[in-house]
């Protein structure tokens, strides 16, 4: 999957399968080849040209309970939040 | 406090004027990343794990009631209602949008506050004793020579775009409360043989992944010189310091590379040319400073010693906080009130806009509109009568803010980890709640005794793990969060770097290594001693030991 973040807001976006951007992990697109990451990376390059995302990123998910996960604990924690609950 | 003058003023709002056309430029595609991210880290915008953050200087970490209420203010607004005080006595906002953070600068600038130098290769800003102007072992209030070193540096041309940045601390009293042996340049002030007060200064200190405190480049330095020699180390830096290797950039490099006695004659060299420039400072300067940090209007009153004791014989807690959270006060009648910010219910140094907006009110009730942030990641109201300490503890617990932790297990210095900070290798949060849970029966907190755990998500050491008693450092081993510890390290006035126990611990047994090290403690301890000096007379031996096993 392509991470991100967004330029106007700074928070964490994912692409989606219609080359935009989500904030929800389950409606980024997985690549299932080197050849769709490439693209996909592609894209994410152009949108970050065109000023709509920073610092775009491959990551490797896998699928638990259905839903993306990122493998690396660091793009885990990036994906899905703070670890601890913010204060209220 | 200090006020801003009129040239304070028009900087401050030119600046937020500036930097509202940057990134309407950026956010409309005229500027790309590469060109737009130094113009936001000169303006203390960071690009974190999950949203922009924005660093907001707090000179000397000194504060009136207005500046808090403000900053509550720009959590509630732009942010997701709370910030975070760091070991820089600034505060950072963790979810800010690039597209609200002019309007929230515009929004600092009414209370004299901004963002300018939080961030980038240049003077930060100047930090200093939370105890300034009232502690009883004060030479002279260090917020005047910090106030002066703010204006000097505030877009100094010269050092705008130096090889690293740069930090300077400043101490009034003997004992160091600010950590001064850690900075680039750390300033103590004490009398020469003939009883006037000026300046030790130390050169070269820093943490990062080459740690090392910092040495005596000049013993005693009048204080009308001041600016002068600071310039002229700057520029020593500035022309020397190396620019090709981020990692090597540090004045402490070039001290440690080029020696100290040459250091100090390449910078007598140049100090010899400017010592008396427009650099030297008129007393009448001095004077005029002096007088924006001239004591509130304290009553005439006795110290309250029987009052207060009658109310510790009545309540254990009440007790407990006055030994631990109060201190004395040069003023007879007055107290200072230590504030922690490590409640078990909130990340450290974590504060709710609730919490801010009800703190101003207690700082105007008790303390003349005043707060102070330290080092540490804790408040301090530093004028408090004490026949008020008890309806003041009172109104703290209300708000979660009387912990009775000053200085012991749970107050520890925690960096915010890989929970937000994109240069992370591990989470702090965490392990420290999990600390502060384990060592939450405050009996035990006191009988262990002075103590700090400093801890820090990665070699940069913004936790200041290296001088801890109990230093943490996270460290990512083959993609598992794992934890290294340094034992013995110290930022006081005799301030020594941690030694490293030996390998790291999991997550799940980091804290279980800080109960180890701890019962060792115990066990071996002599009457008396705090955990820092068992460790010195003891060494590293009986805790290895503990650890690891015999070996
Ligand atoms: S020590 Fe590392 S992880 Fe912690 S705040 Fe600093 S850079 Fe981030």
């Amino acid at each position: 999957m392509i991470i991100a973040n967004s330029l106007p807001n700074g928070f964490v976006v994912f692409l989606t399968a219609e080359n935009g951007w989500a904030h929800d992990i389950d409606k980024g697109v997985i690549a299932e080849s080197d050849a769709e990451a490439d693209a996909m990376l592609r894209t994410a390059k152009q949108a970050e040209h065109d000023c709509a995302v920073v610092d775009p990123n491959l990551i490797t998910v896998e699928i638990v309970d259905g839903q993306p996960c990122p493998t690396e604990y660091r793009e885990y924690i990036r994906a899905t939040g703070p670890s601890v609950p913010t204060p209220s | 406090m200090y006020r801003y003058d009129e040239f304070d003023t028009r900087l401050v709002q030119e600046r937020v004027e500036q930097f509202r056309r940057q990134t309407g430029r950026r956010l409309n595609g005229e500027m790309d990343e590469d060109q737009f991210l130094p113009l936001r880290l000169m303006n203390g915008v960071y690009l974190q794990l999950h949203a922009y953050m924005l660093r907001i200087n707090v000179p000397y970490g000194a504060m009136c009631s207005r500046q808090i209420r403000q900053l509550a203010h720009i959590a509630r607004t732009y942010d997701k209602g709370y910030g975070h005080f760091t070991t820089r006595q600034n505060i950072q906002f963790n979810w800010i949008q690039l597209k609200d953070v002019p309007d929230a600068q515009g929004d600092l600038a009414e209370v004299e506050m901004h963002c300018i130098q939080s961030s980038g290769n240049c003077i930060r800003n100047t930090t200093s004793d939370q105890y300034a102007g009232v502690a009883k072992d004060e030479i002279e209030d260090p917020r005047v020579y910090c106030e002066i070193i703010r204006q000097w540096s505030t877009l100094h041309p010269e050092f705008s775009y130096l090889p690293r940045k740069f930090k300077i601390a400043v101490t009034g009293s003997p004992n160091d409360r600010a950590a001064i042996a850690l900075h680039d340049i750390g300033l103590r002030m004490h009398r020469n043989k003939n009883g006037e007060p000026g300046f030790e200064v130390l050169v070269g200190g820093g943490q990062g992944r080459t740690p090392f405190v910092a040495k005596t480049i000049r013993d005693w330095l009048p204080p009308e010189h001041l600016l002068s020699y600071l310039e002229a180390i700057l520029r020593v830096y500035n022309m020397d310091g190396r620019r090709d290797n981020k990692w090597k950039a540090r004045i402490k490099i070039l001290v440690h590379q080029t020696g100290l006695e040459e250091f100090r004659r390449l910078v007598d060299t140049e100090w010899e040319q400017i010592r008396d420039s427009v650099l030297k400072l008129p007393q009448a300067e001095i004077d005029r400073i002096n007088a924006y940090f001239a004591p509130p209007d304290y009553e005439k009153l006795d110290d309250a010693g029987e009052a207060v004791a009658a109310w510790r014989a009545d309540n254990a807690d009440f007790d407990a906080w006055v030994r631990v959270n109060v201190a004395d006060h040069k003023t007879p009648g007055y107290a200072i009130v230590n504030i922690s910010l490590k409640s078990p219910n909130q990340p450290p140094g974590d504060m709710t806009a609730a919490q801010m907006d009800a703190f101003a009110n207690l700082a105007d009730e008790y303390s003349f509109g005043e707060l102070r942030v330290n080092h540490r990641q804790n408040l301090v109201l530093a004028d408090v009568e004490q026949l008020r300490l008890w309806e003041l503890w009172e109104k703290l617990r209300a708000l979660d803010l009387a912990t009775p932790n000053i200085g012991h297990v749970s107050d520890m210095i925690v960096c915010p980890g890989l929970d937000y900070c994109s240069l992370a290798n591990a989470r702090s949060i965490p392990i420290a709640q999990e600390i502060n849970e384990r060592f939450s029966d405050m009996d035990r907190a006191h009988d262990i005794g002075e103590l700090t755990i400093n801890i820090s998500g990665c070699m940069n050491a913004c936790g200041h793990h290296h001088v801890g008693h109990i230093g943490i450092l996270g460290v990512d081993k083959r993609g598992k969060e794992f934890y290294q510890f340094t034992l013995g390290g110290s930022s006081d006035q005799a301030a020594s770097l941690g030694d490293r126990t030996g390998p790291g611990f999991p997550a799940d047994k980091a804290v279980d290594a800080v109960e180890t090290i701890l019962n060792t403690y115990i066990e071996i301890r002599k009457d008396g001693e705090r955990f820092l000096d068992t460790y010195r007379r003891m060494g590293m031996a009986p805790f290895k030991e503990a650890l690891y096993g015999t070996f």
